[in-house]
């Protein structure tokens, strides 16, 4: 607890005196969508720490962006109130495809597959219903120029980067209070064996469901606020399963079995391409993602862990039994 | 023919066998006994190198094979019917057979060798095309025998050819040991079918716990006071 | 009956004569090696582009650029597996999905490096047969008899042939193979090699009728993968039938409703299979 209030302490510090000496615009802009992309991360993280791989949480992120802007657009319903809304869809969702899912134990690479189609038909339905959403051109909220932030539009990079900074720490704090929760101690006995946990009075199959829920609205309020920030989204890059890799890839890369590496990973996964992609500009379109991608590669190979879980297991000269075992 | 000296092996970091002595003569049966979890199967897979092991030699005709890779060491000579028989159960009693002459030495050969096991075993001429999971218990130890000797090994380890047959097939595993035999194979069987074996082998060890607790011949093996008291229930 | 709906119905078997290549080529390396090729049709798109490169570049016949393609994406198939998935196939199953992702990646963003993300064609274009009514494209019509050829050529070598035989006593019991006297690491080899030869065959029969660009993996690769469930992962038979019902389904109800849709529709389909049948509907 003293040191979650010392980390807060730290945060509000390091923020104050950013707002204070006031930070370049662009490097605001980075910022924010770190925190952003670390958030959902950290959502995905809920889950995929206990070995329930997720790939189709891109679905889940579309669904909060498109929900969001269609509710506004088109019946002029507030994001204060189409947050929670779509969310609520996220979650419905999350729980057609995850009941049966967990309840049929339809676990392992065959989960990691349902979750990718799944990912794959809300991003074909978002094109194919192209009359509202505007199909892959993509859609931009209706700019509310009076009050923007009525309509959760935010009139400059250091108002969203509250916004985003807040979101981001109440997911942080989700993630610690679950990560010390029953739910928590009986999903980590059931990621070795479930049969073990069920014998033992363990309903395996309900807490998988409420973590999984949790982990979507998190991810679905995080492509909410991405899409208002960025006040455009089109369904190649805020839905369907390349988003859906990228999360795993960040959350992975970071190491997803501490706190702060989903939200590391989404910062060297952004710094990386932005800085290839400043490096190359637009003459070597595409240099920067196959620089991305062998990366990845490399990494799988070299680094299972994750960075930020490698260089822990480093610092404390063991690897955790969990670390080694699970990506 | 087969020596090992000092071998130890295991799995992670869990060790099974401890300085393991034995060999085995050119044209000898020879047994191992000993009880469940006693490293019986661990021993016959680090000789035919499904696993490598931690230490000491082992040796065929002179030549060092421990730590090589299993399909060299069937090409050198040393063939493996594993425990529970292991046939592709998808593949026919033919293809399982074809399999088995796998190596390259084998291969210019398969005609006579089918028709030479076929001789042995005629019931799986009868059932060649037939899949290999659609056989009897008893069938299917011939078939994993069979498959074994499509290499003509120079020695044949086999674990547990009996196990979880009826009494009467049981009978029939044994007399097939005794016919392989004759053929002047060198066999070295794990059994947990004591009696019988015995009255198949020359020689015997009784493996606990990892290491070789008694080594003597079938005889012996079968006056020596502990065997009876604890083995064969007398 | 509507000749419209015919023609649908045809086309949608003759399309499935592709798909059925992809489909057993990625099952094949499902089933044998026991991993997940996320980036497989990556390679039907590589082969594209060796075409394009070798007909239209550099001018060689048709046939000859063909041939090259094929025999180049089948050293890439063998080459992924010794590069990427042989270091970490002890790792767990997620590990080796990752890994191909990010090959996915590298290969479609290393392809637009190259020759950017316009449309190229080799301006080969078969004329459509017309049959009482009904046009019934060439290509389509050659892809599925030359990919039929091939799926024979592949079956004849898993029946009948030693290395045939240890692939598929593989997929059955990997752990004794070594008894045998087989070489896992070559077995494994060869698998992927097949697996490259058949996705570079695709591509010569694809690039007579689709544009090529860096992503046009992503059209083909999750039909292909749900063929694959379909018809039960690693099952190779499974994969060939699910394929041609697959394809079927998409061709109907792409009549009916709108082709966007009916892929859509596919993958939910998918998503319920998986529950209920998740060997495949073969299974019993
Ligand atoms: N694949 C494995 N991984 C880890 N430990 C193993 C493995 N196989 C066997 N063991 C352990 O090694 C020890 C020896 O096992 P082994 O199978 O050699 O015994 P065995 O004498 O053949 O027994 P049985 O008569 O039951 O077949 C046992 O304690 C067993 O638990
Ligand atoms: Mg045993």
């Amino acid at each position: 607890m003293k040191r979650n209030l010392l980390f807060l302490l730290g945060v509000v510090v390091i923020t104050a005196v950013l707002l204070l000496i006031g930070v370049p615009v662009y490097t605001m802009h980075i910022l924010v969508q770190v925190l952003l992309w670390g958030a959902i991360c950290s959502g995905w993280t809920l889950l995929g720490r206990f070995g329930i791989t997720s790939m189709g949480h891109g679905a889940f992120v579309g669904i909060g962006a498109y929900g969001v802007v269609l509710l506004w657009n088109h019946l002029g319903i507030t994001p204060w109130l189409g947050v929670p809304i779509a969310a609520a869809a996220a979650m419905l969702l999350a729980f057609a495809v995850g009941y049966p899912c967990f309840k049929l134990r339809v676990v392992g690479r065959n989960f990691s597959l349902v979750t990718m189609a799944m990912a794959v038909v809300v991003q074909l339905t978002i094109i194919a219903a192209r009359d509202v959403t505007g199909g892959s051109l993509g859609l931009t909220p209706k700019a509310q120029t009076s009050a923007p932030l009525l309509a959760l539009q935010f009139p400059n990079k250091n108002v969203a980067f509250l916004f985003a900074l807040g979101f981001w720490l109440v997911v942080l704090w989700v993630m610690t209070r679950l990560n010390a929760s029953m739910t928590s101690l009986s999903l980590a006995a059931s990621a070795e064996q479930e049969d073990a946990a069920e014998a033992i009075g363990i309903n395996v199959a309900r807490e998988k469901l409420k973590v999984l829920l949790l982990s979507a609205a998190v991810t679905a309020v995080g492509g909410a606020l991405l899409g208002q920030y960025l006040m455009y989204i089109n369904p190649e890059t805020l839905s369907g399963s390349p988003v859906s890799l990228q999360i795993l890839y960040a959350s992975i890369a970071g190491g997803m079995y501490t706190v702060l590496g989903p939200t590391i990973g989404s910062g060297l996964t952004l710094a990386l391409t932005e800085s290839l992609r400043v490096l190359f500009g637009t003459r070597f379109i595409g240099a920067a993602n196959t620089i991305y991608g062998l990366m990845l590669i490399l990494f799988v190979i070299f680094m299972p862990q994750g960075i930020w879980g490698t260089i822990l297991s480093k610092l404390q000269g063991r690897t955790s039994r969990r670390a080694r075992s699970l990506l | 023919m087969l020596e090992l000296k000092k071998v130890s092996a295991g799995y992670g970091a869990f060790k099974a066998l401890f300085d393991i002595d034995m060999s085995v003569q050119a044209g000898e049966a020879v047994g191992v006994i000993g009880p469940n979890g006693a490293g019986k199967t661990t021993l016959l897979r680090v000789i035919s190198g499904l696993i490598r092991p931690w230490s000491g030699t082992i040796t065929l005709n002179g030549q060092e094979i421990g730590g090589k890779p299993a399909y060299e060491i069937v090409a050198a000579g040393i063939a493996h019917v594993p425990e529970n028989r292991r046939l592709f159960p998808r593949l026919t009693v033919e293809e399982n057979l074809k399999i088995g002459a796998f190596v390259h030495s084998a291969r210019g050969q398969l005609r006579e060798r089918l028709a030479w096991v076929y001789d042995l075993f005629p019931r799986l001429k009868e059932r060649r095309n037939q899949l290999a999971e659609t056989l009897s218990g008893g069938e299917q130890q011939m078939c994993a025998i069979a498959r074994a000797l499509m290499s003509r090994p120079t020695i044949l380890l086999m674990d547990e050819p009996s196990a979880g047959l009826a009494p009467v097939i049981v009978d029939q595993v044994f007399e097939l040991v005794q016919r392989i035999r004759e053929e002047g194979f060198t066999v070295l069987i794990v059994e947990q079918n004591i009696q019988s074996l015995l009255d198949v082998v020359e020689r015997a060890y009784l493996l606990e716990v990892g290491t070789i607790k008694l080594a003597g011949t079938a005889a012996e093996m079968r006056e020596h006071p502990f065997v009876r008291t604890a083995y064969l229930g007398m | 009956m509507d000749t419209f709906l015919l023609e649908a119905m045809i086309n949608g078997i003759l399309l499935g004569g592709v798909f059925a290549l992809l489909t057993i080529g990625l099952n094949l390396i499902f089933g044998v090696i026991d991993v997940v090729w996320i980036a497989y049709t990556e390679l039907v798109m590589v082969g594209m582009y060796a075409i394009y490169c070798l007909y239209s570049g550099l001018g060689l016949p048709l046939l000859v650029a063909c041939l090259i393609a094929v025999a180049f994406v089948t050293v890439l198939g063998a080459l992924v597996h010794f590069l990427i998935i042989a270091p970490i196939l002890d790792s767990p199953p997620i590990n080796q999905l990752l890994a191909t992702g990010g090959l996915l990646f590298f290969l479609q963003s290393f392809a637009t490096l190259l020759f950017t993300t316009d449309f190229r064609n080799i301006g080969v274009r078969l004329p459509s047969l017309q049959l009482g009514g009904m046009f019934i494209s060439t290509a389509r019509l050659l892809a599925f008899i030359v990919a039929l050829i091939a799926v024979t050529c592949l079956y004849l070598f898993l029946k009948y042939t030693y290395w045939g035989l240890a692939i598929r006593a593989i997929a059955q019991d990997r752990h004794i193979i070594g008894l045998m006297g087989i070489d896992q690491r070559w077995a494994y080899g060869i698998t992927s090699a097949i697996g490259g030869a058949l996705a570079g065959l695709a591509a010569c029969l694809l690039v007579l009728q689709y544009d090529i660009q860096p992503f046009i993996g992503n059209s083909f690769g999750p039909i292909v993968w749900m063929n694959c469930v379909f018809g039960g992962l690693g099952n190779l038979v499974g994969g060939f039938l699910s394929a041609f019902i697959v394809s079927e389904i998409i061709a109907i109800s792409g009549y009916y409703i709108s082709t966007d849709l009916s892929y859509a529709c596919a993958f939910a389909a998918f998503i319920v299979i998986m529950f209920f049948k998740p060997r495949g509907i073969f299974s019993k």
